[in-house]
């Protein structure tokens, strides 16, 4: 990846969080640290990697994404908003009654393929998304992020067995690996760990890379499409809430709010981050 | 009268026969020899895929093949497809308005010696409690095969329940007879009383309006195939020209036909209404047709209810 590519991704995740923060600060409520544990994986998705076009969000051949972590909406509408799909004023809504923007991804939304909230299933509709492209000869790729705590789920395993064994080589899943649930760490709450061994075992391509790093992100995409007969795992290490120190590696923010200072601090980290990346 | 065939069968059969659309795609979760999709798993392998035992995955699957477009149909036994996966079929079938049929069979106490674990009776009203569902239940192979054609042209989610045992043709022989979706379908005039029946019940209550008609009682009977959207036209209709109602359902009585009436009936005509169906217990192994005398749900007990409907004018 060239340097001013890699500048650019950078600092549109820097862009998106900052948006995310902002989104849910209006609203009053939101997920922060999930959102922000995968900024970069949703930048490289949206600014680099996927076949999408804002201004034919349903094109027959597009590339299908399913956020089954369907919490982190903030990071998804905001990602969205920034790609064109709908004005990044729009995100005033979110979460209000009158709005599209509701607290859980939903399909309605120009540019979001899936509903979500459920834990567990987005892997499954991405499976369907997937074989559906194979069928018809689509050429396209299907992607599901999901939490790491959210693998915890039984039907995830359902779903990564039979990819395998349909050997679905368009699905590309990526898993959120920031070590941390609602509830507290995955160590200490029920630890899915080693998430690559399990795929692997499932009959799944699995490329561990750091989560935010969009160079090595873009890279296992590229490496993911060129699996023949398997269906590929990214397995992103990341830091709940990365971005903003306070944030960062705590379940105070998976769905809890900061506090007025808190909020200011955050909003000038990232200005600081924004400013260092542009030109 | 006409061969016996079981709903299922029917289903299979039409589904295989209706099925050459490009745009359905069919799953089953290891069962395709009991729902009997294998009868469109064998002419049409190219569109039909089995998941295994993980029903989850298949409504998901079928969620993610109707986001593209496809019009997927999912089947499982219908104590799998309104429990087991009910969530699934609620957030990713209904909740997005997703193109999914969720085909149930071996619905109801008739399952048989497999037992209670096996015997829905409480899907109608899991599955018609939620917004946006169709909920069809056909009484025989005619209405089968009509309801299946109207459900693959249909655009939605709909849940599709069938049976295990074969049962008697009935509707063929009704002149005028067809089969819409949201339309009750009058089989008999009656005006001392009306009886309002699905699936198997259908047929019991064909039997329970002559057991009445040898006591000199005038039985209206009405099969609602679609028990969501409910025909409130033709139960007005019946309250107020017989002044009596008796449903008689293979399901709880709680949540079913015989609630979806009584809805009706309270909204806009209020006249003596008796239930009949499973009464608020889980079945047990047993031959059919034992389970099925043993539960009341027979015409003499639907005729019973009617004698005690038209007592209460």
């Amino acid at each position: 990846m060239l340097t001013e590519e890699k500048r650019k991704l950078e600092l549109e995740a820097a862009n998106i969080r900052k948006t995310a923060l902002e989104t849910i600060h209006t609203a009053g409520s939101g997920h922060i640290g999930g959102s922000f544990s995968m900024a970069e994986i949703v930048t490289v998705l949206f600014f680099k990697a996927m076949n999408i076009d804002p201004k034919d969000p349903d094109k027959k051949d597009r590339d299908r994404l399913v956020l089954s972590k369907g919490h982190c909406s903030p990071v998804m509408y905001a990602t969205l908003a920034r790609r064109g799909f709908f004005p990044v004023e729009h995100l005033k809504t979110f979460r209000k009654i009158d709005s599209d923007l509701s607290g859980h991804v939903e399909i309605h939304v120009p540019g979001v393929d899936m509903s979500g909230g459920s834990l567990g299933q987005g892997l499954s509709v991405a499976l369907g998304m997937a074989m559906y492209g194979k069928c018809n000869n689509l050429g396209n790729y299907a992607y599901a992020i999901m939490g790491d705590g959210e693998i915890q789920e039984g039907q995830i395993w359902e779903a990564a067995m039979a990819a395998g064994f349909f050997k679905v080589n368009n699905l590309i899943g990526f898993v959120d690996n920031n070590q941390i649930q609602l509830d507290g760490r995955l160590t200490e709450v029920m630890d899915p760990n080693p998430i690559d061994e399990k795929f692997r075992a499932f009959g799944w391509n699995v490329i561990n890379v750091n989560g935010h790093d969009v160079e090595e992100i873009a890279d296992a995409i590229e490496e993911a499409k060129k699996s023949k007969d398997k269906p590929t795992m990214i397995v992103a290490h990341t830091v709940k809430g990365k971005g903003v120190s306070v944030f960062e590696d705590t379940n105070r923010f998976h769905g809890g709010q900061p506090t007025p200072e808190e909020y200011d601090l955050a909003i000038k980290e990232l200005d600081d981050q924004i400013a260092a990346l542009e030109v | 009268m006409g061969e016996k065939i079981a709903t299922r069968v029917a289903y299979g059969k039409a589904l295989a026969e209706f099925g050459g659309r490009e745009d359905i795609y069919v799953f089953d979760s290891d069962l395709k020899t009991c729902t009997m999709s294998m009868y469109f798993a064998d002419k049409y392998p190219e569109r039909f895929f089995n998941v295994g035992i993980a029903e989850a995955n298949m409504v998901n699957i079928g969620a993610g093949f109707a986001t593209c477009g496809a019009t997927s149909l999912v089947h499982t036994f219908a104590i799998f497809a309104a429990g087991r996966v009910y969530d699934q079929v609620r957030n990713d079938v209904c909740y997005p308005r997703l193109n999914v049929k969720v085909v149930g069979s071996h619905a109801g106490l008739t399952v048989g010696e497999d037992g209670a674990t096996h015997q829905a009776l409480e899907d109608i009203s899991l599955m018609r409690t939620i917004p946006g569902m169709t909920v069809i239940v056909p009484c025989d192979d005619n209405e089968t095969r009509l309801a299946t054609k109207a459900m693959l042209d249909f655009k939605g989610p709909c849940y599709f329940r069938t049976g295990r045992p074969a049962v008697d043709p009935v509707t063929d022989s009704i002149p005028g007879y067809k089969f819409e979706i949201g339309k009750g379908c009058q089989l008999k005039d009656g005006s001392d009383v009306t009886l309002i029946a699905c699936g198997l019940m259908v047929q019991e209550a064909l039997k329970a309006a002559d057991l009445l008609a040898a006591e000199g009682i005038s039985a209206r009977v009405i099969d609602m195939a679609t028990i969501k959207p409910i025909d409130r036209e033709i139960i007005v209709k019946a309250a107020k020209e017989t002044g009596a109602i008796v449903t008689a359902e293979e399901h709880n009585i709680i949540g079913g036909l015989g609630s979806a009436v009584a809805e009706v009936l309270t909204d806009e005509a209020l006249v003596p209404l008796q239930r009949v169906g499973v009464n608020d217990t889980f079945g047990h192994s047993g031959n059919p047709l034992e389970l099925l005398a043993h539960y009341g749900l027979t015409a003499e007990n639907i005729a019973c209810n009617a004698k005690k409907a038209i007592a209460r004018k």
